[in-house]
């Protein structure tokens, strides 16, 4: 069951420096396993985030099999004005899950 | 004496010599008996300590432990839930000295591992042949932000029993009804894994019965726990809608704490606790790292069948300071670790190969009166770290009355490990 966490500040001065937390709930299956009868588990994995201001990509990440169980992306970005923020998280097997955030700047 | 004469330089310098001479001829004979320390008389030390008594009464043991009363951890989740007191957890050191063991109620400022001495507190010095280290646990007040010394006095962790059990104890009793008790769970490692859940188990206990309309939030660094299937039954069985609890991946790891508010943040929330019991991330006792033997973890590396340091020559390390592969942290486990490395260190003096441990734990946990699961485990060194052989948790689906005799048998079990080691 997929699920998000996001922190984002609800106000924020004008172009001050904000930082952004997010958590997606995902196995990150790599693809590299085999099960005990030796077929290989297959690939399911989130390949890649986007996080949008007002329609606008100001942070993306591309996921690879590496990576752990439950995405935890963290990152910095500044305002300039009142706004959402969405999030986007898209992975193999058809995954697709948006969530989205406002924030007021002051 | 009858017959004096006069000894000259010459003769002392001879005799000196002649003594040398022996003394590398046959080291066993030259020597006195070898001199055995031991800093840290909990479960872990105290056991090592009469079980080196026990296979070599020749040997002299010291034992280091400042304080004079041992207060004892198992149990002492029942301390704070008000249903045992506090004087049922102590024991002191008058049996270990009966066996012949010089007990130092001293706390040990420095180990030098290459003079092999260790400087105590009042100024005296001690020297040994072995150390063995079993100092148990410091808290790090470096490791999360906001939380020290002082924030420890509002946010009790109650992670070393004594004070901090009580004053844990007396905020819960002086707290209103309706009131949001925080338990703050650290990622492993950490002493006694499954106990922050038995503790949430008997804090809503006691809440269920006095102040039946507070809830109790675990912030957990963790996703999965010891026992987790045991624990989720037994909550939703006796405490149903009590106890909720945040998980690693669900954004549960706390980031800071603020004494002042009694706030607490994690990644994703801020919470205001009426009761908050803040268990910080802790490293080996200071003394390990004093004598060199913890590394950039905090924790002791060692050899998995003799217990020595990997990092410093002549000093053991057991308990819940060393890495210990599979071994969680518990004072069962310490013991068993006591009594190996005791087993490896007359082996040692004989000049004999240590035999490979085989290391019995177990660990019950009380969850209300006359409710109770365990979790047994044997461990034995493979590839250089201890590994679990066998591990058998009470099943989920039992009937209570096996969960009632485990109750009966954690209490038996709680006399034989304080015997073994106190009594």
């Amino acid at each position: 069951m997929p699920s998000a966490l996001i922190n984002v500040p609800a106000k924020a001065k004008r172009g001050s420096v904000i930082e952004i937390k997010t958590l997606m709930s995902h196995i990150m299956e790599t693809g590299y396993r085999h099960t005990a009868s030796g077929s290989v588990v297959p690939r399911d994995i989130i390949t890649s985030f986007i996080c949008r201001f007002n329609g606008k990509e100001v942070f993306r990440a591309d996921l690879y099999p590496a990576i752990a169980a439950n995405p935890f992306i963290t990152f910095f970005t500044t305002v300039t004005e009142s706004g959402k923020f969405e999030f986007e998280w898209i992975g193999d097997k058809g995954f697709s899950e948006t969530t989205q955030a406002s924030i007021t700047v002051e | 004496m009858a017959v004096t004469r006069h000894r000259t330089r010459r003769d002392v310098i001879r005799g000196a010599a002649a003594v040398a001479a022996a003394a590398l001829a046959r080291p066993a004979l030259a020597q006195a008996a070898p001199r055995i320390a031991v800093i840290g008389g909990g479960f872990g030390g105290a056991a090592c300590a009469r079980a080196l008594r026990r296979l070599d009464t020749k040997l002299q043991v010291t034992l280091i432990e400042p304080n004079r009363t041992f207060t004892a951890c198992p149990f002492s989740n029942e301390v704070i839930a008000g249903l045992r007191e506090l004087p049922a957890q102590q024991f002191s050191y008058d049996k270990v000295a009966a066996d012949g063991i010089t007990v130092a109620a001293q706390a040990a400022t420095k180990v030098d591992a290459q003079a092999r001495s260790i400087a105590l507190a009042d100024g005296t010095t001690l020297s040994y042949d072995r150390l063995v280290l079993a100092p148990g646990i410091d808290m790090r007040f470096d490791a999360l932000s906001g939380y020290d010394e002082a924030a420890a006095e509002k946010m009790p962790h109650a992670w070393k029993a004594g004070e901090q059990t009580l004053l844990l104890r007396r905020q819960l009793e002086a707290m209103d009804d309706g009131g949001l008790v925080v338990i703050a769970v650290p990622a492993a490692p950490l002493r006694c894994p499954p106990a922050p859940y038995e503790r949430a188990s008997l804090i809503a206990h006691y809440l269920k019965a006095n102040k039946p309309k507070s809830k109790i939030l675990v912030l957990d660094a963790k996703d999965n726990y010891s026992q987790q299937k045991l624990f989720e039954k037994a909550w939703a069985e006796l405490y149903p809608g009590m106890i909720e609890r945040i998980a690693l991946s669900q954004g549960g790891r706390v980031t800071s704490v603020d004494p002042a508010t009694n706030e607490i943040v994690t990644d994703f929330g801020n919470y205001t606790a009426a009761v908050a019991n803040v268990i910080p991330p802790q490293r080996a006792g200071r003394i390990a790292d004093i004598a060199g033997a913890a590394d950039h973890t905090g924790w002791c590396p060692i050899d998995p069948v003799t217990f020595a340091s990997k990092l410093v020559p002549n000093i053991h390390v057991i308990g819940d300071a060393a890495i210990a592969g599979g071994i969680p942290k518990s004072a069962s486990a310490a013991a068993a670790q006591g009594r190996a490395c005791a087993a490896a260190i007359v082996s040692a003096l004989a000049g004999k190969a240590p035999e490979t441990p085989r290391l019995d734990g177990a660990c019950y946990n009380t969850v209300a009166p006359g409710y109770a699961f365990s979790l047994r485990g044997i461990y034995q060194p493979k590839e250089d770290q201890y590994a679990e052989a066998e591990v058998t948790t009470s099943p989920v689906d039992a009937p209570r009355e096996v969960r009632q005799q485990e109750a009966h048998q954690a209490l038996d079990w709680f006399k034989r490990i304080t015997g073994d080691a106190f009594g």
